[in-house]
């Protein structure tokens, strides 16, 4: 929120300005009604590992991260080059793969990788499209300093977070938005579905000519992410569906209805690859539906995102985007990477032997912030253990710099208090486009000095805006 | 709409209405035990469980009647599945199962009614806190029933919810009938004593018909228009007749919606051949004991019928 002069920044004049003018302990009572409205319509998650898989809070902060018309500008110029050469690379690497003849990318990376699926080789998705939805994680480090952390292509989450916290922000403070123009997300569902429809199977589009029927697929009320999608599907006027309510008959996905079986043209599916089709994959899989594999590659039912997408979401490969974008769009990289050190790299493992207490290290296939050195906080104890493990197995991992990430103050019971943050964006992709929705989901650190933002270890939401011109 | 949500819907609402009569059930037996000796109590008590289907499994744990044992295995015990607290996490987890197709209104008032209740039911309930709590299980109840009402599109969705309530209330309405029918014989119909007209009274607190009989029928105390009241009056709204009447119409609103007629209309057809038409007469010299079973299993029917007509499972 202030500049390094403890000036306050560009981004965040207006909001200061209304802030300075408000009561404290009105401030609190907010916070606490914010709290109870989620609680009342449920937006939960449910924690993994837990004894009873309880439903918990997503902790919200009510202060908003702000950014300026011209920084995002310049951000997601960024981020839809990503996408496209996300979207090319993909392509690429289940057919040609020119990128591994050039000697861009070593083969063995994907060769190894359980995310890249021969199942995809030589097809064709509906549209051209993989990556239907992708979600970037960034963060900043100065002044126009966004860098990429990590690329979502499986199935991002979160979106309805973006969401929900614009709602309850206009919803607690509605002068706020008659003083500071903010650009509007509410229709990103709207765009989702049209997004998705642009992607139906070219059968669709000549046959009925009608609307394709989309449906959004759920591993069920048991599934971390279940608001969400009952949610999105809620928004979209979109079938929520269950693999038991799906079937293969007459060569289409059909979904059991009350009059019937009736066909399914586009699948948002919230369920991971592995899991689709037992037939195909995973054969004690309950939460897919036998057959849709051979459906999908048949062309009769669009998937999104793409079977196999997965690949892009490894960290080793991330350590490679510079060049995937490059090789791609012919264009340098707008939106550079975090410096990463490929541990399988000899060079590289000393080094960040060498530098351990320095470093963040990672699993190449981790996420939720598990399994994870943050070297700066580290006890020596825990040092010497990560040690151990990298040595081992110095192909499962990859370091990072432990970088200054850019902070923003939240509402605390002492007042204000600056903690990290990190943004993730949200990136439609179809063949009429790519449209990316202004702000996103910002991840904030709750604990003081923490750079782990994720909801799964102690992180929370906070609204992100974009301000209009 | 999905067949699993058609279930999904059907059978939350199913659950709101049970727990709502479990708890009005109650209420009158509680009432009913602090008027009376050990002996009346214990027998209440015994057929309050009888009624709820609940008797063998309390037995299984229990030795004895006492109310707070009875309202407690009823209302929240562990080793009831049946209690009121599963009932009402049952038809949250249906509600969240089928989020998209209710409204915000409704999902919110069943979430926050299963919140409450919770609360309320995490430790054994004091006898003294008793009335109150009853009293709250129908009112959450009655809000999710008022949202549903002020909020649904009056669609295929509205038609399931209506028939799970009205099928359920049929059934709870048989129930406590057939538990206490052998009061409601005419043979027995010693009109003003003390005994019988405690437990008349007893019977149209379990259905809430207290007020509305005595406003139509004037004082007058027997068991021939109580049996009347319950069963064939088209005005009140727990009565037999009153639930089929609305499971009719919503039937045949699914059907106008589906274009075609199914088993379920047949079965509902069968059972109004039973019930149209009737006096209590009849009724009385068919035995109103065999009158009720035949209500129940054929209230049964339907259901099964509606489970397959509309695909609720693969």
């Amino acid at each position: 929120m202030h500049a390094p002069d403890g000036s306050v920044r560009e981004a965040y004049a207006g909001y200061q300005e209304w802030l300075g003018a408000q009561d404290e302990s009105w401030m609190r009572s907010k916070n606490f009604e914010a709290e109870s409205f989620f609680r009342r319509t449920g937006i939960t998650f449910n924690v993994y590992g837990e004894d009873d898989a309880e439903e918990r809070l997503i902790p919200f902060d009510m202060v908003p991260r702000i950014i300026t018309a011209g920084e995002w500008r310049r951000l997601s110029k960024g981020i839809e080059q990503r996408v496209r050469a996300l979207n090319a690379f993909m392509h690429d690497l289940y057919h040609r793969q020119e990128i591994i003849r050039s000697g861009r990318l070593p083969e063995r990376l994907f060769r190894n990788n359980k995310a890249w699926l021969p199942q995809m080789v030589g097809f064709n998705p509906p549209g051209g499209v993989y990556t239907h939805i992708t979600g970037i994680d960034l963060v900043r480090t100065g002044p126009d300093e966004f860098l990429v952390l990590e690329d979502n292509a499986r199935t991002p989450s979160g979106v309805s977070y973006m969401l929900e916290n614009r709602e309850t922000m206009m919803a607690m403070f509605p002068e706020l938005f008659s003083k500071v123009n903010v650009r509007p997300v509410s229709d990103y569902p709207r765009r989702l579905a049209n997004s998705l429809a642009a992607c139906a199977p070219e059968a669709v589009a000549k046959g009925s000519g009608g609307k394709p029927t989309i449906a959004v697929l759920t591993p069920g009320i048991y599934n971390s992410a279940y608001y969400e999608h009952a949610f999105l599907a809620d928004q979209m006027g979109a079938e929520l569906v269950e693999g038991s309510d799906l079937r293969v008959v007459n060569g289409r996905v059909q979904m059991r209805t009350t009059i019937g079986f009736k066909p399914v043209d586009v699948i948002y599916r919230r369920v991971d690859d592995e899991f689709l089709d037992p037939l195909t994959f995973n054969p004690a899989s309950v939460l897919g539906v036998p057959g849709i594999m051979d459906v999908y590659r048949a062309g009769r039912v669009t998937i999104a995102n793409a079977p196999g997408t997965g690949v892009a979401d490894d960290k080793a490969i991330y350590s490679f985007m510079p060049d995937i974008v490059e090789f791609y769009t012919g264009e340098k990289p707008l939106l550079p990477n975090v410096d990463t050190w490929r541990c399988a790299d000899p060079d590289s493992l000393k080094y960040v032997l060498d530098n351990l207490a320095e470093l963040v290290v990672k699993e190449v296939h981790g996420s939720g912030g598990y399994g994870m050195l943050i070297g700066p906080t580290s006890s020596r104890q825990e040092i010497e253990t990560f040690r151990a493990k990298l040595i081992a197995d110095p192909d499962n991992y990859i370091a990072q710099p432990t970088l200054s990430l850019s902070t923003c103050p939240i509402f605390t019971r002492k007042g204000l208090a600056p903690r990290h943050v990190d943004l993730r964006p949200y990136v439609l992709c179809s063949p009429d486009g790519v449209e990316i929705t202004p702000g996103g989901l910002t991840r904030v650190a709750l604990k003081k000095g923490s750079l782990v933002v994720n909801s799964s270890q102690g992180g929370g939401t906070k609204d992100s805006w974009v301000l209009d011109d | 709409m999905l067949g699993r949500v058609a279930n999904g819907i059907f059978w939350m609402y199913r659950y709101l209405e049970r727990a709502e009569n479990t708890a009005r059930l109650l209420a009158a037996g509680h009432r009913m035990t602090l008027t009376r000796g050990p002996d009346v109590a214990s027998q209440e008590w015994k057929s309050v469980l009888t009624t709820l289907g609940l008797k063998s499994a309390y037995e299984a744990r229990h030795g004895d009647y006492t109310g707070a044992q009875v309202s407690d295995f009823v209302l929240r015990s562990r080793h009831n599945p049946e209690s009121v607290l599963s009932m009402v996490e049952r038809a949250r987890t249906n509600a969240r199962s089928c989020r998209s197709a209710l409204t915000g209104e409704v999902w919110e008032a069943v979430n926050e009614g299963w919140m409450s209740l919770r609360d309320l039911l995490e430790k054994p309930v004091r006898d003294a806190n008793l009335n109150q709590c009853l009293h709250a299980i129908r009112r959450e109840s009655t809000l999710a029933r008022g949202a549903t009402h002020g909020s649904m599109l009056r669609n295929e969705t509205y038609g399931f919810a209506r028939l799970g309530t009205f099928l359920e209330r049929a059934d709870n309405t048989a129930r406590i009938l057939d538990v206490k029918y052998y009061l409601l014989l005419p043979s027995l119909s010693y009109v003003g004593t003390a005994l019988d007209s405690g437990q008349w009274d007893n019977v149209l607190r379990s259905l809430s018909a207290e007020r509305a009989y005595r406003w139509l029928n004037a004082g007058r105390m027997d068991a021939r228009s109580i049996a009347d009241f319950l069963i064939l009056d088209t005005r009140f709204p727990r009565s037999l007749v009153f639930c089929y009447a609305m499971m009719r119409q919503n039937l045949s609103e699914l059907a106008q919606l589906h274009g075609e007629e199914n088993e379920a209309h047949m079965r509902m057809r069968e059972a109004d051949l039973r019930l149209a038409d009737r006096t209590i007469e009849q009724i009385f010299d068919q035995g109103l004991h065999e009158f009720l079973i035949d209500f129940i299993a054929g209230n049964q029917a339907i259901a099964g019928a509606i489970a397959q007509d509309y695909r609720f499972t693969n």
